[in-house]
């Protein structure tokens, strides 16, 4: 792989890549719709791997299978190159946080917390000592003694997510866990989970269905799409060089010409038969809708040999007269010729 | 047409005369009914009868309280129900929870169904059928010792005693634990027990500390239907016990019918009643409500 290249989103490229989770050809099947099949997938450990796709496409199902919840009909699930595929969920060494949190209505945080540590025996005087300890670090100290219903929603996350990780899992399975939140919180919370992953170093396996928390957080993200993975690598890749067309339009708006990708945001909008520079592509065409959205603006652009095109300008001259096109002018679509992308055209489909 | 309208628009603009409207025949047959014969029970239990006429005298006279505390058989009685009826929801618990975990967590829709009608099924057929098939089982000559004895093995003398009861309470009552156990088992979140099982607890690990407490108010439940259901028969001791093996309910029937001795009886049954009111209470203790 030419992860360092660019240099750009990974952090595993400067350290020594050892794979902590292998999937090998893993396939499962619900009464005979197939949830995932024959998948592989590798995680690096202290990676921040995400899972990402529509739903349905098999995300979900393949977290499931790394927990233990779920028994994959065929194929090999490897934590640390140990097979596990067979092992229950109380006999592997990863924790999951779960979509609906998952808390123990009857128990205060702290035994909560403490839940998993009591259960692998440790004394109840130092599993308590260590759930606060876990509960202090997401900022919910003074909380330890309450019950789960008395809490907000990013509260419970919180808790969801130290009782999770104060058992020191090997990987840590996120199944969608900022779902609930609104959109201030979640963004804070991205961070906040971003900042427990580096400071523990702990692999974090993360399932969304939402690419902008995807690309922001992510050392890797695997695309999944009808039970297969699509795509694996760094947001750049995804972005840049998406290997299927799925791939192009679920990650980012996408116009796709044949099987040429173009970005919104790499095209230029110029009034029609406005001279383009050397080595530009251009369409003509007229406005049909202008949306001003406050740092950019986008336009669709009906082409006049057919189809539309999206385009999006950043707003950075301060535009004194409003906005330079309104729907019926006649504009020209023009791009750099670099900027077009061949989908699929360099190749690094499933892994590596 | 016009006058529905009319009234479903006063309905909504006076919630309260909606209501009322709607639980006036309920309070009124729980008032009318249901607490004046609480009440009437009450009262009468501080009547006396005279012995010679039979004739009831009304009045406030403790002499039924104070000649059950002072007679020996009616504390038997009255231990040997609270005993019974202990033992039957303890083996009613135990025994529903296989029955109501594997309904709502192995079966699939139709075994589901299917176990649920088998569960009812016994609901819609007649009690004293039902208790006198019992009888047969149990019976010095009956199936049970048939079987015993076809087996090689020495006879089984639980016909007409206190186990004979206590298996056909159990058997009778069931139901009602496992409906309740059931619908509590169903409420807990699925993903509660995988978080469980997550965390590093084994299948009675999970059982013990997350399934047991989350289900304590089906349980409770049940426990309130088997524990005041066979505190109040006497049906079944009549017909499955033996010599000696009468409830309180017996001594009430006796009381009532043969004796003529209304106010006694009533004082004998304000004991079920009081047992029930502490049984609520530590029930109220154990958080079985919380969840009203």
């Amino acid at each position: 792989m030419d992860d360092t290249r660019h240099g750009l989103g990974t952090t595993t490229g400067a350290q020594v890549t050892q794979p902590i989770v292998q999937l090998e050809g893993v396939a499962k099947t619900y009464g005979g719709a197939v949830a995932l099949s024959r998948v592989d997938l590798t995680v690096h450990a202290g990676e921040f791997f995400t899972l990402l796709g529509p739903s349905g496409s098999g995300k979900t199902t393949t977290l499931r299978l790394i927990a233990g919840f779920e028994r994959p009909d065929s194929g090999r699930i490897l934590l640390d190159g140990q097979d596990v595929a067979a092992l229950p969920p109380f006999e592997r060494a990863v924790n999951t946080v779960f979509q609906d949190y998952a808390l123990f209505p009857h128990l205060t945080l702290v035994e909560n917390v403490a839940y998993g540590l009591r259960a692998k025996k440790m004394p109840k005087a130092e599993a308590h000592a260590q759930a606060e300890k876990a509960l202090a670090a997401v900022q919910l100290a003074n909380f330890a003694g309450r019950k789960p219903a008395q809490l907000s929603g990013g509260q419970r996350q919180r808790v969801a997510l130290a009782r999770a990780m104060v058992n020191r899992p090997r990987v840590l399975l996120l199944d969608e866990p900022l779902g609930a939140l609104d959109l201030k919180l979640r963004h804070q919370m991205q961070q906040e989970l971003k900042r427990l992953q580096n400071e523990t170093g702990i692999t974090f396996i993360y399932v969304t269905h939402d690419q902008d928390e995807a690309l922001s957080m992510s050392d890797r993200i695997a695309v999944f799409a009808q039970g297969q993975i699509e795509q694996v690598g760094t947001a750049f890749d995804l972005y840049e060089r998406p290997a299927s067309a799925f791939v192009a339009d679920f990650v980012g708006s996408s116009n796709i010409l044949g099987n040429t990708l173009l970005r919104p945001e790499k095209l230029h909008l110029v009034p029609h038969a406005h001279a383009v520079p050397e080595g530009f592509e251009k369409r003509h065409g007229s406005v049909r809708e202008i949306v001003y959205l406050g740092a950019i603006t986008r336009a669709i652009v009906a082409l006049e040999d057919g189809g539309t095109m999206q385009v999006m300008e950043a707003n950075i001259v301060p535009v004194h007269g409003g906005l330079r096109f309104a729907p019926g002018d006649s504009v020209t679509v023009a791009w750099p010729r670099a900027a077009s992308v061949i989908i699929g055209g360099s190749i690094n489909k499933g892994e590596q | 047409m016009n006058l529905k309208k009319a009234l479903s628009a006063f309905g909504w603009r006076r919630p309260g005369m909606a209501n009322a409207a709607l639980l006036g025949l309920p309070a009124l047959w729980f008032a009318g009914l249901y607490l004046a014969a609480i009440g009437a029970l009450l009262i009468t239990s501080f009547w006396t009868v005279d012995d010679l006429s039979g004739n009831l005298i009304p009045g406030f006279s403790l002499t039924n309280f104070q000649q059950l505390l002072a007679t020996p058989v009616y504390t038997r009685i009255a231990l040997r129900t609270v005993g019974i009826a202990a033992a039957v929801t303890i083996t009613d618990v135990i025994l529903a929870w296989p029955v109501a975990y594997a309904m709502i967590r192995l079966a699939d829709q139709r075994l589901r169904a299917v176990m649920m009608a088998a569960v009812m099924v016994p609901l819609w057929s007649s009690y004293l059928a039902r208790v006198y098939a019992w009888r047969v089982i149990l019976a010095h000559n009956g199936l049970l010792n048939w079987a015993l004895m076809e087996i090689g093995l020495p006879r089984a003398h639980i016909g007409y005693s206190n186990w004979a009861m206590w298996i056909v309470f159990s058997y009778l009552w069931l139901p009602f634990m496992i409906l309740p156990v059931a619908a509590s088992v169903e409420r807990i979140p699925p993903s509660l027990l995988e978080a469980s099982s997550d965390l590093g607890a084994r299948g009675f690990a999970t059982f013990r500390r997350v399934m047991l407490p989350m289900a304590l108010p089906g349980m409770v439940a049940g426990a309130i239907f088997t524990f005041s259901l066979t505190l109040g028969d006497y049906v079944t001791p009549m017909l499955v016990g033996g010599r000696g093996s009468d409830f309180i309910g017996n001594v009430v029937y006796s009381n009532v019918g043969v004796t003529n001795n209304i106010p006694f009886a009533a004082a004998y049954a304000v004991l079920p009643l009081g047992v029930m009111a502490v049984f609520l209470l530590i029930a109220r203790k154990l958080g079985a409500f919380d969840a009203l």
